[in-house]
Parts: C-alpha cells; structure tokens; sequence
C-alpha cells in the first residue's frame, strides 16, 4: 500500500476537487518545482489511488430531473446467474452505477431520468424486467453532497 | 440551450474524462478552438460544473465501503439540519445523500476494516443527533461506477 506525505494528501485533494489544475499551478500552489508535483500525482495514478476522472455535469440543466436510488433484491437466489443480471442493469444507459451489496437488499443502483413518468418507464420496462430481479425499493433524491473524506 | 453538437462533446468526454480538450476535439471532428469555445460556454451556464478526480479509497487502505440508510425522527422540526451538520465532520463520511422515500438520508461511510468500521459506527455515527432507525449495506463488489448521463 501506498504511503502519502502531507503534500501527497494536499494534491489529492485538490484534484478531487478539480483535476483540470496543471502541474505547475500545483505546484506554485503548494511550494514544488512543476517536475515534482507531476512526478507526484503520476505516483498516485499508478498506485491507483486515482481511480480516474469524473466529469461534474448538473444533470437537471441536461434534462435528468430525476435521480432514484434503488434497492434490488433478487428474487430466486441460487437459480438466477449473478453474471446475467450484472450485465443485463448494467447496460442500462439510465443505470449510472450497480453495486453488489450485502444486506436488506442485493444491489444497489443509481438511475437517472428526465422526471417521474420517465422514471417509472424505466422501471417497469427496463428493470423489473431483469432477470432475477424481485422486490425493488426506490428513494428520491432529493440534495446530495460528496466531501473530501480522510485524506 | 444545448445543441447535439454539445451532446456529443459531453458524450465523448464523459466516456473518457482524461482526454485533452485538443483530443476531444479530434475525437469529434470538431477544430480545437470551436470545441474550447463550447465547453467555455458550457461551464459559464453552469451545465459543465468541472472534473474531479476520482480516489480509490481501497488503494489507500480503506477496503471496507458501507451504505447507510437513515431514518430520523421527524417529530423534531431541525432533525434533519441538526443530523446533516454532524454528520459532515465525520471524516469517514464520503457522500450524504437525502431522499423522499422510506430512507430519509444515505451516508456513504469507508473503514480501513471491520474493527476500524466498527470503531466509526459506534464513536461517530451512533452518535449523530436524531436518529430513529439505520440499515447497513456492506458493499461487496462496484460493477458499474463512471456516473454517465445517457446524453
């Protein structure tokens, strides 16, 4: 596992914040020679703590009004393949993220749709018809905020 | 308001948020500096909000994820804002979420493991201000993560 000094953790969360900043204006920032702070933040994708880049688009001036969160249970565990229902929800377009989960329910999933006549389209179309798919649970979302967490 | 040649920028770019504007551009015949001048304009209506790097908090020893589903206890009229100022300064804490539904608020809660997590849930989440019920979904595995819109 990867080992992060100060600057390591002020670099990380500065471009989790915003990765479009450049090296030298990182490094400006935080007293290092622009070589150096790229050398760093290359260390920190190939030690995969950069899992990767995000884009932050306001999905409401995009037209997706509607963001669910949803609870999947399978219906009949043991019979239906895992693999086919992981890969049937997760060419959804409207399926932002599946995560397999352990718990009151088996997946989680995150849809977005233009409103709520468009949402239980979606739902009844496209997910209650998975294969294995059982009770569903949905939550509106009504504010979200991400934070730094323990860096 | 958007035209699909925005679309397709957004498309492109959400699909690999790592390329260069001048990449981008390429990608969508599109000459750097007309494709520079969408995404200016994007950004100033607020549509593109910025890129954040992504951290892989597994990488950096946090190997234990957990979802948890709050319900407070509404017969307090600040339940929610009292609730959602403490749970800010929990470290651990990496997303708060809040919905119309059965579950009131979601937070996102890492642990390096199951003593640390217990350690958390215990010292920093039982103790958040009103609380009426919380269900725990212990992730095991992230089948689909990039958060795209279906532009």
């Amino acid at each position: 596992m990867i080992d992060l000094d100060t600057t390591d953790r002020d670099i990380l969360r500065a471009l989790s914040r915003d990765a479009s900043q450049s090296a030298s204006a990182l490094g400006r920032r935080f007293g290092l020679s622009q070589p150096a702070t790229w050398r760093r933040i290359r260390r920190l994708e190939e030690a995969g703590v950069i899992r990767g880049r995000r884009l932050r688009l306001d999905a409401e001036k995009l037209g997706f009004g509607v963001t669910v969160f949803l609870g999947i249970k399978l219906a009949t565990k043991g019979r239906v393949s895992l693999e086919d229902f992981e890969r049937a929800v997760s060419a959804i377009p409207e399926v932002q993220t599946v995560e397999h989960v352990l718990g009151l329910y088996d997946y989680r999933l995150r849809v977005v749709a233009r409103d709520l006549p468009d949402f239980e389209r979606v739902l009844r179309r496209r997910i209650m018809t998975l294969p294995g798919a059982g009770e569903v649970e949905a939550n509106v979302l009504l504010s979200e905020e991400r934070l730094a967490g323990p860096i | 308001m958007l035209d699909d040649m925005d679309r397709r920028l957004l498309r492109y770019w959400q699909a690999d948020p790592s390329l260069t504007p001048g990449e981008l551009a390429d990608h969508c015949n599109m000459t750097p500096g007309k494709a520079a001048r969408r995404i200016a304009r994007m950004q100033e209506d607020g549509v593109l909000q910025g890129v954040s790097a992504v951290i892989d908090w597994a990488a950096l020893g946090y190997t234990v994820e957990v979802s948890l589903r709050i319900t407070l206890d509404k017969t307090q009229s600040s339940a929610f804002d009292d609730f959602l100022t403490q749970a800010r300064t929990v470290p651990e804490v990496t997303e708060i979420q809040t919905f119309l539904g059965r579950v009131d608020v979601r937070l996102n809660v890492i642990a390096r493991d199951m003593t640390h997590y217990q350690q958390v849930y215990r010292a920093g989440i039982l103790t958040l201000p009103h609380i009426a019920d919380i269900e725990a979904l212990m992730q095991v595995a992230r089948i689909k993560a990039q958060e795209a819109l279906p532009l």
